[in-house]
C-alpha cells in the first residue's frame, strides 16, 4: 500500500512539473501575472509529492518490505538500520528518486525564498526547474520504477553491496547529489536569462549563492569519498582517477570557475555570455556524471547493451537538456551586451586565469574518462587512461591557477598593478623559499616533484594570508584597529581567505599524501616484526570476531618507535554473510604531521598472512584543508548581500537593478 | 563573424552526441551477434566436463553424459543463499509443470543443509549434481548464486542467468528462449528478443 502511495506521488509529480514548466513560461512570455504567480505554489507542491514519495521508499526500508523489489535487492533483514535508510539510494532507482527530491528541494527554496526576484525571472526559473524535474520523473517511471513489487516476496533481502555498507559512504551520495543538483539552479537562472535576454549584476548576485551551495557540496562529496576510498579500499590511496571519482570533479572544477566568473559579472558587469555558458556547462557535466556513473556504462561498457531502453531514454535526456540550452545560448547570447573593459592585468585578469585553466581542466579530464569508451568502442586495442595521464596534464594546468589566485586578490579591478602586488608579496616570496628549502631538507631523497608541491601550496598560503593582512592593515595600524577591521570585513572576504588557505593546505596533503608515502607489503607470522619509515610493526595474533551481519578477522600490530612503545593498531577483514564479499577495515593512526596505515590481506600458508603498512606524511592535511574549503564556502554564503530574502522582501516588484549592493 | 564563436560549444556537443550514439548503436550490434553479455564466456559452448554424485538418495546425480537429446534447465543454488529462496517457487514450479526439465547443481553446500532446505521448500528437480567444493561451478562459470543456464539439444550452454529469476525473466527471455530451442534445431536463432 505504502509503495503504492508513493509511486502514485511520483506519478502527480510528474503532472506537477509539466504544467509548471509550462504556465509560468507563457506567464511570463505573455507578462500575465496571475499564470506566473502559478509557479511558486506548483514548486512547493511538487517538493511534497516527491518528498511522500521518497519517505514511502524509505519506509520500504526501514520496515524491510521485501515485497518491493528495489527493497529485496539492495537491503536485508539483519543489515543495520543506517545502512537500510542509506540502502535507498545506494543503487540505481533508488538514488534517482533522491536526485528528483533534491531538485525538488531548490525549486522550492526559489520559489520561498525569491521573493525580491524580478517576477518573470522567477516564473522562468521555476519552470526551467520544472522541466528538467519532468525528464527525470519520466526517466524513474517509465524505466526505473523504484516501487515495483516482487511476488512471491522473499524471505530476506540480497543484502546491499558491502563496500557501501560504511558510514562515510552512506553520506557521499546525498552531499554528491546536493552538488549535482544545485548546478540546476545555476542553470535553471541562465536558461531563465538567456530567454530573458538580460543579465546584469543583480542576475549574478542571485546565482551565486546556488552555484556557491552546490560547489560546497560537490567540495564536501569529493572529500568523503576521497576520504572513504582512504580508509576502506585498504590501499592507502586516497584519489584514483577512476571515471566515478572525475565525474563528480569536472562539475566541481567548472563550478569553481563559475563561482569566480559571476563575481566578475557581479561586480564589473562583463564576462557575461562567458559565466552563462559555464553554468550550463556545470549542470551539462553533472548530468553525465550522473547518468555515467548510474548508467553503469562507465564501469562496464556493456551496460546500455543489457538495457537499451534505459541508455536511449538517458542520451535523449541529455541532448534536449545540454544541447537545447546550447541552442539557445548560441541564438540568444550574442545579443547581450558587453560590460566594462579591462586590461589583462586586473583583479579580472586573475579571475579569467583561473576561469580559463579550470575549464581546460576539466575538459582535459573529460577526454581522459571518456576515451577509454571511445576507443572501445571503434573495437581499437584496449587503451586505459591512467593516474599518469592525469598527473602529467592536470597538475602542470593547476599551476597557474594556483600562482594567479595568490596575486589576484592583491590586484585592483579594470587595471592592476602588478609591481605594487609583487612588492606587497615579498614576504610571501620569501616564506615560499623558506618554507620550500625545509621541505626540501625534511624530505630529503624524495621526488623534485614534491618541492614544486609544496612550494605552490606555502605560495597561496602566504600570499593569501598577505593580502588579508593588508586588508586589516596588520603592522600598518594598531593591533585593536587591526582586529576591529577585521571583524567589520565582509563575510565574503573572510570566506576566500580561509577557503584558499584551506585550498593550500590540502594542495600540501595531497602532496605529502602521494609523493613521500612509503609503503610496505609482506608476508608476516605472528611475532614477525617489520620496519617502515622508521616505525617498528610487530604483527600479533589474528581473531575472530562477529558483527551483525558479518564475520571478522582482527590482526593486531603493535608499533614501536625508537624501541619504545608507540601505539597499537588492529586492521580487521570483514566477510559479509549473505553476499560472501570481504571488505577490509583498515588501521589509521593519526598523528597532525601523518597517518599510520595497516591492513591486513589474504592468508597465506602457515598462518601467515599478508599485510601492508604504509607511513604517509600530511595526509590529515587534505580532510582539514577540505573543512577548511567548505567552512570558507558556507562564510561566504552567509554574506549579507547573498542572504536572499528578509530586508527587502516587501519591493519584490520593483526591478531587480535597484536592489543596492551589501557591504562591498 | 562574432556570433559564430557562440555556436562554437553547440557544435561541440553535437559531435561527441553522435560519437555517443554512434557507440551506443555498436554496443547493441555487437549485442546482437551475442546475446547476454553476463557470461559470455560459456555461452554457446558445449557444457563442460564434470561428473557430480547425487545429492539425495532417490534421485540421480549430474554428468557431462546427462545432456543432449532434450531441452534443460540447469539451476544453481545452495541453502545458505538467500535470493534462491526467492526464486524456488519459480523453479519448482517450472518442473512440476514439466515446461521443461529442471536440473540442479547443489553448490559448496553441506549435505544435511541442502537436503532440509528441499524438504522445507519443496523439490521438482529431475537430478542433482553435489557440488560440495565448487569445483564444478567454477568450470561452469559461476560466480554468484543462484545461477540458471539454459542447454539446448546439443549440449550446449545458450543462456545463462545470473541472479535470482523473477516472473519477468521468465516470461519474456527465459520461457520464449525454451520454446524457440524445441522447435528449431538452429539454436542459433533463438537469441533473446527475438
Amino acid at each position: 500500500m505504502i509503495a503504492e502511495f508513493g509511486h502514485f506521488a511520483l506519478v502527480l509529480a510528474l503532472m506537477v512539473a509539466l504544467v509548471q514548466g509550462i504556465v509560468p513560461m507563457v506567464g511570463a512570455a505573455r507578462g500575465d501575472i496571475r499564470l506566473m504567480d502559478m509557479a511558486p505554489p506548483a514548486a512547493t507542491v511538487q517538493l511534497l509529492l516527491v518528498a511522500a514519495a521518497f519517505g514511502a521508499l524509505m519506509y520500504s526500508y526501514i520496515v524491510s518490505d521485501f515485497s518491493v523489489m528495489n527493497v529485496a535487492q539492495n537491503s536485508n533483514s539483519l543489515q543495520p538500520m543506517l545502512y537500510k535508510i542509506s540502502g535507498v539510494w545506494g543503487n540505481h532507482e533508488g538514488s534517482l528518486v533522491l536526485w528528483v527530491l533534491i531538485l525538488a528541494l531548490y525549486g522550492g527554496m526559489v520559489a520561498l525564498f525569491g521573493g525580491n526576484l524580478p517576477p518573470t525571472l522567477k516564473a522562468r526559473v521555476l519552470a526551467v526547474q520544472a522541466i528538467v524535474a519532468f525528464g527525470f520523473l519520466a526517466f524513474l517511471l517509465f524505466t526505473s520504477n523504484p516501487f515495483e513489487r516482487l511476488f512471491p516476496p522473499p524471505l530476506d533481502g540480497a543484502d546491499l553491496n558491502p563496500l557501501l555498507q560504511d558510514p562515510g559512504l552512506a553520506f557521499h551520495p546525498p552531499m554528491l547529489y546536493a552538488g549535482y543538483v544545485g548546478l540546476s539552479t545555476a542553470f535553471s537562472f541562465a536558461v531563465a536569462a538567456l530567454i530573458e535576454g538580460k543579465v546584469d549584476a543583480a542576475w549574478a548576485r542571485w546565482v551565486r549563492p546556488w552555484t556557491l551551495a552546490a560547489w560546497i557540496f560537490l567540495t564536501a562529496g569529493i572529500a568523503l569519498g576521497s576520504w572513504w576510498a582512504y580508509y576502506e579500499l585498504g590501499w592507502g590511496g586516497f584519489w584514483f582517477w577512476d571515471p566515478v571519482e572525475n565525474a563528480s570533479f569536472m562539475p566541481w572544477l567548472v563550478a569553481t570557475a563559475l563561482l569566480h566568473s559571476a563575481i566578475v559579472v557581479e561586480k564589473r558587469d562583463t564576462l557575461k555570455s562567458w559565466t552563462i555558458l559555464l553554468a550550463i556547462i556545470g549542470f551539462s557535466l553533472s548530468l553525465i556524471g550522473t547518468f555515467l556513473v548510474r548508467s553503469g556504462v562507465l564501469t562496464s561498457v556493456h551496460a546500455f547493451a543489457t538495457d537499451p531502453e534505459r541508455g536511449v531514454f538517458i542520451l535523449l535526456l541529455l541532448v534536449i537538456a545540454i544541447g537545447g540550452s546550447l541552442v539557445l545560448f548560441a541564438w540568444r547570447a550574442p545579443s547581450m551586451q558587453a560590460g566594462g573593459l579591462f586590461q589583462p592585468v586586473s583583479r579580472e585578469g586573475g579571475l579569467i586565469v583561473n576561469n580559463l585553466f579550470m575549464s581546460v581542466a576539466a575538459l582535459v579530464v573529460l577526454i581522459g574518462t571518456l576515451t577509454p569508451l571511445m576507443v572501445d568502442a571503434l573495437n581499437l586495442p584496449k587503451v586505459s587512461v591512467g593516474a599518469p595521464y592525469f598527473n602529467i596534464v592536470f597538475v602542470p594546468l593547476m599551476m597557474p591557477v594556483i600562482i594567479a589566485a595568490g596575486i589576484g586578490p592583491l590586484l585592483a579591478w579594470k587595471r592592476g598593478d602588478i609591481k605594487g602586488a609583487l612588492a606587497r608579496l615579498k614576504y610571501a616570496v620569501l616564506a615560499t623559499v623558506i618554507l620550500t628549502a625545509l621541505a626540501g631538507w625534511l624530505a630529503w631523497g624524495y621526488s623534485i616533484g614534491s618541492l614544486l608541491g609544496i612550494a605552490l601550496a606555502a605560495w597561496l598560503g602566504t600570499a593569501t594570508v598577505t593580502e588579508f593582512a593588508s586588508r586589516i592593515g596588520l603592522g600598518r595600524l594598531p593591533l585593536r584597529n587591526s582586529l576591529r577591521r577585521a571583524g567589520g570585513l565582509p563575510r565574503s572576504a573572510w570566506g576566500m581567505t580561509v577557503t584558499h588557505i584551506g585550498f593550500a593546505i590540502t594542495i600540501a596533503g595531497i602532496t605529502g599524501a602521494s609523493l613521500w608515502r612509503t609503503e610496505s607489503i609482506q608476508v608476516m607470522r605472528p611475532g614477525d616484526t617489520v620496519e617502515v619509515a622508521g616505525y617498528e610493526f610487530t604483527f600479533g595474533n589474528v581473531e575472530n570476531l562477529r558483527g551483525p551481519n558479518y564475520f571478522i578477522e582482527r590482526g593486531t600490530f603493535t608499533v614501536w618507535r625508537d624501541g619504545e612503545f608507540y601505539t597499537v593498531m588492529e586492521p580487521e577483514k570483514r566477510r559479509y554473510m549473505v553476499q560472501q564479499r570481504e571488505t577490509t577495515e583498515a588501521a589509521i593512526f593519526t598523528t597532525p604531521m601523518k597517518d599510520l596505515y595497516a591492513v591486513i590481506g589474504d592468508k597465506a600458508d602457515g598462518g601467515a598472512w599478508v599485510t601492508r603498512i604504509y607511513h604517509s606524511p600530511l595526509v590529515p592535511w587534505m580532510w582539514i584543508g577540505s573543512l577548511m574549503m567548505i567552512v570558507g564556502g558556507t562564510l561566504s554564503l552567509s554574506d549579507r548581500r547573498l542572504r536572499v530574502g528578509a530586508p527587502s522582501r516587501r519591493r519584490a516588484a520593483t526591478p531587480a537593478a535597484a536592489q543596492p549592493a551589501g557591504a562591498e | 563573424m562574432r556570433r559564430l564563436i557562440f555556436v562554437v560549444p553547440l557544435v561541440v556537443f553535437a559531435g561527441f552526441a553522435v560519437a555517443t550514439a554512434l557507440y551506443i548503436f555498436e554496443i547493441q550490434r555487437d549485442s546482437q551477434r551475442a546475446p547476454n553479455i553476463i557470461g559470455a564466456g560459456e555461452q554457446n559452448k558445449p557444457v563442460p566436463e564434470f561428473d557430480l554424485p547425487p545429492l539425495l538418495d532417490d534421485l540421480p546425480g549430474l554428468a557431462t553424459a546427462d545432456f543432449g537429446g532434450e531441452v534443460v534447465m540447469v539451476n544453481v543454488f545452495a541453502s545458505w543463499c538467500v535470493p534462491c529462496r526467492a526464486e524456488h517457487p519459480l523453479i519448482t514450479r517450472i518442473g512440476e509443470e514439466g515446461i521443461v526439465p529442471v536440473w540442479g547443481i547443489n553448490y559448496k553446500n553441506k549435505k544435511d543443509e541442502a537436503v532440509a532446505w528441499l524438504d522445507e521448500l519443496g523439490n521438482s528437480y529431475r537430478r542433482i549434481g553435489f557440488d560440495l567444493s565448487g569445483r564444478v561451478g567454477i568450470e561452469w562459470g559461476v560466480y554468484g548464486v543462484p545461477e540458471t543456464y539454459i542447454i539446448d539439444k546439443s549440449g550446449r550452454i545458450r543462456y545463462k542467468h545470473v541472479g535470482p529469476l523473477s516472473r519477468n525473466d521468465l516470461k519474456e527471455t527465459i520461457l520464449p528462449m525454451i520454446d524457440c530451442l524445441n522447435k528449431t534445431p538452429q539454436a542459433e536463432k533463438c537469441l533473446s528478443g527475438s
